[in-house]
């Protein structure tokens, strides 16, 4: 049996390697292909992980990152052991958290209410409408915002004076901040996450809704009992990615956004990353606070993705 | 029970609620637009007009002063012939990298695929992060150079994945196996069909880099000093959100400069976002297409 069993996997190794050279001897031009693309991951992806060694390490500009001394985790210590360290963590998580918390359900509301308006003429146009700030870039995003909350000139300001309240100084205030990067977001990006939603509930079985027409279902009890189970899967799948990514929230958008006066709450440990990285030249202790923001965001996202696999039968591998 | 046999309508509930759906997705229809004329309107209103906000909707005491000053000002010249180019260059490197990594990972006979497919996944989920990064951009040569911002994020993987599958699911095994037979090799068969078969999924991919490198603006602010590769994204962060109009107008009165200023602010968003709104409407439906087709085998 044992000898059986030793000449099968040889003979299927064997096999593996003769499709791979026949492979390789009649599609040869589409290894060809691949070896741009492939070095692309290779060197603007896979050569900065190993750059990431600088975490362990003291730089030094003249020996190089090979050359540089190894100080363990000092630098990860450093960081740990600075002021900024709770604030930086509470920061990001509270506002990647009140995004989710917000941002998550809108698109799935939006997405149920469109699904049950008949007038195609009118769905059509509220989503052409609700899907076109997704195409606004950061930095106009960002403008949108300072120019609307302005604190003399801005719209929103005149608007509060003309109702004869006081002018807020809006992005000066730091309890208004997450609250502004949130729902500039969720205005931004609702009407294109509710494209997903309502595909899927373009594909829930009609038969089902028949049944629930015979039944004298409501219409409100028609969402809650056949169009919510039936995109249930595209839910759980959606918000893994989003509670894998709580960590890895934008740079660009927050930082544009940041001011002295709200840094208290604005800065995150991205924004961080490159004060200290770049602006500072603070190499290897920007890297070490780096390092750490990814791994953290890789555990969440298997964390979350075994628990989904566990409750749900839905994982995203 | 009873509603069993009679026809079936909507009930007062109903009617009730899908009432309060239209209603509330006329408030969404506002709420978004608003912003959008309001801005549009700004900039056609004269400066005077929007710094006394007596804007509210329409266009006031109608001027184009702020385009006047805009297409006069060689900066913001400058950084939208830069942007042009790069989302030009920069699309056209990226549909056709990721075609050349998507195409052979769609085929069956192509050894190694899942290895490589997992490869290129990885780094979606994880990252040497922002100064490992930085440090390779810098050995290569491309730090202060056009390149910078056409490379180092040339390929995008949500882009190979969609790809693929368009691939796998629209060009028959049977084209490839009889092509095979009669002796094409894979680059011709790739010129002559897959890319004819291709077209949709090559314009969703135009449309995403293009969008995207038009939007960008944070590899141009690490990797570019030199102000006169800067893109357009670039100039409209220091012109609006820092505040700083030198070199836009200079030898006015203040009162004048800063209302012409604000006017400004408005006609820049416009131009900067015209370019991409103005295909949108035509181009949604791909859009949609593109992130069902990543939805549906992601």
């Amino acid at each position: 049996m044992v000898l059986n069993r030793k000449t099968v996997t040889r003979g299927i190794k064997r096999g593996i390697s003769q499709e791979a050279k026949i492979s390789f001897r009649k599609h040869w031009q589409l290894y060809v292909l691949i070896i741009p693309p492939v070095l692309f991951f290779l060197i603007f992806k896979y050569y900065p992980m190993l750059n990431a060694v600088l975490a362990f390490k003291d730089y030094n500009v003249i020996k190089g990152i090979w050359g540089s001394p190894w100080v363990g985790f000092k630098n990860f210590n450093l960081f740990f052991d600075n002021p900024m360290f709770l604030t930086l963590i509470k920061n990001t998580v509270y506002v990647s958290g009140y995004l989710l918390l917000a941002g998550f359900p809108i698109p799935i509301l939006l997405a149920l209410m469109l699904n049950e308006v008949r007038n195609a003429r009118f769905k059509r146009l509220v989503q052409l409408v609700s899907f076109a700030p997704y195409f606004i870039s950061t930095v106009v995003m960002v403008s949108i915002i300072m120019l609307f909350l302005a604190p003399r000139l801005g719209f929103v300001n005149v608007a509060l004076n003309y109702l004869g309240f006081e002018s807020v100084n809006f992005l000066g205030e730091p309890g208004l901040f997450r609250s502004i990067y949130v729902w500039s977001d969720i205005w931004q990006t609702a009407g294109y996450s509710a494209v997903i939603y309502l595909a899927a509930l373009a594909g829930v079985d009609p038969t089902l809704y028949e049944a629930a027409k015979v039944d004298g279902a409501s219409r409100f009890q028609k969402i809650v009992n056949v169009d919510l189970p039936g995109i249930l899967p595209t839910i759980v799948i959606i918000l893994i990615l989003n509670v894998g990514n709580v960590m890895a929230i934008g740079f660009e958008k927050i930082y544009l956004l940041q001011n002295p006066l709200n840094l208290s709450t604005s800065e995150i440990i991205a924004t961080y990353v490159y004060d200290i990285g770049l602006r500072n030249a603070n190499y290897s202790f920007a890297t070490a606070v780096g390092l750490f923001n990814s791994v953290i965001n890789l555990v969440l996202l298997f964390g979350v993705n075994s628990l989904a696999k566990r409750f749900s039968n839905n994982s995203i591998w | 029970m009873a509603s069993k046999n009679k026809p079936i309508k909507d009930s007062t509930g109903d009617k009730v609620f899908l009432i309060s759906i239209y209603v509330i997705l006329s408030l969404v229809f506002i709420v978004v637009l608003y912003p959008l004329i309001y801005i549009v309107s700004s900039s056609f209103s004269s400066p005077a007009a929007v710094t006394s906000g007596r804007v509210w909707l329409w266009p006031v005491d109608l001027s184009i002063n702020g385009y006047e000053r805009l297409f006069n000002t060689p900066k913001i010249m400058t950084g939208y012939a830069n942007s042009l180019f790069y989302t030009a260059a920069g699309t056209v490197i990226s549909v056709i990298l990721t075609i050349m990594i998507a195409y052979p990972l769609s085929r069956k006979t192509f050894f190694g695929k899942n290895a490589l497919m997992m490869m290129i996944t990885f780094t979606m989920l994880f990252s040497g992060g922002l100064i490992p990064t930085y440090m390779v951009v810098r050995e290569v040569g491309l730090i202060d150079t056009r390149w910078a911002l056409l490379i180092p994020n040339a390929i995008w993987v949500w882009q190979v994945i969609i790809a693929r599958s368009f691939f796998q699911t629209s060009i028959p095994d049977e084209l490839i196996d009889s092509s095979e037979m009669d002796g094409c090799s894979d680059f011709r068969f790739m010129r002559s069909v897959v890319i004819p078969l291709s077209k949709p999924i090559i314009a969703v991919l135009v449309l995403m880099y293009a969008v995207g490198q038009w939007n960008a603006y944070f590899d141009a602010l690490i990797y570019l000093k030199t102000a006169n590769l800067f893109p357009l994204q670039l100039i409209l962060r220091s012109i609006i959100i820092e505040n700083n109009s030198s070199g836009v107008m200079d030898a006015m009165k203040l009162v004048e400069r800063q209302q012409l200023a604000e006017s400004l602010k408005y006609s820049l968003i416009v131009v900067a976002t015209l370019p991409v709104l103005i295909i949108y409407p035509f181009v949604q439906r791909y859009f949609v297409q593109g992130m069902l087709v990543g939805s549906v085998k992601g």
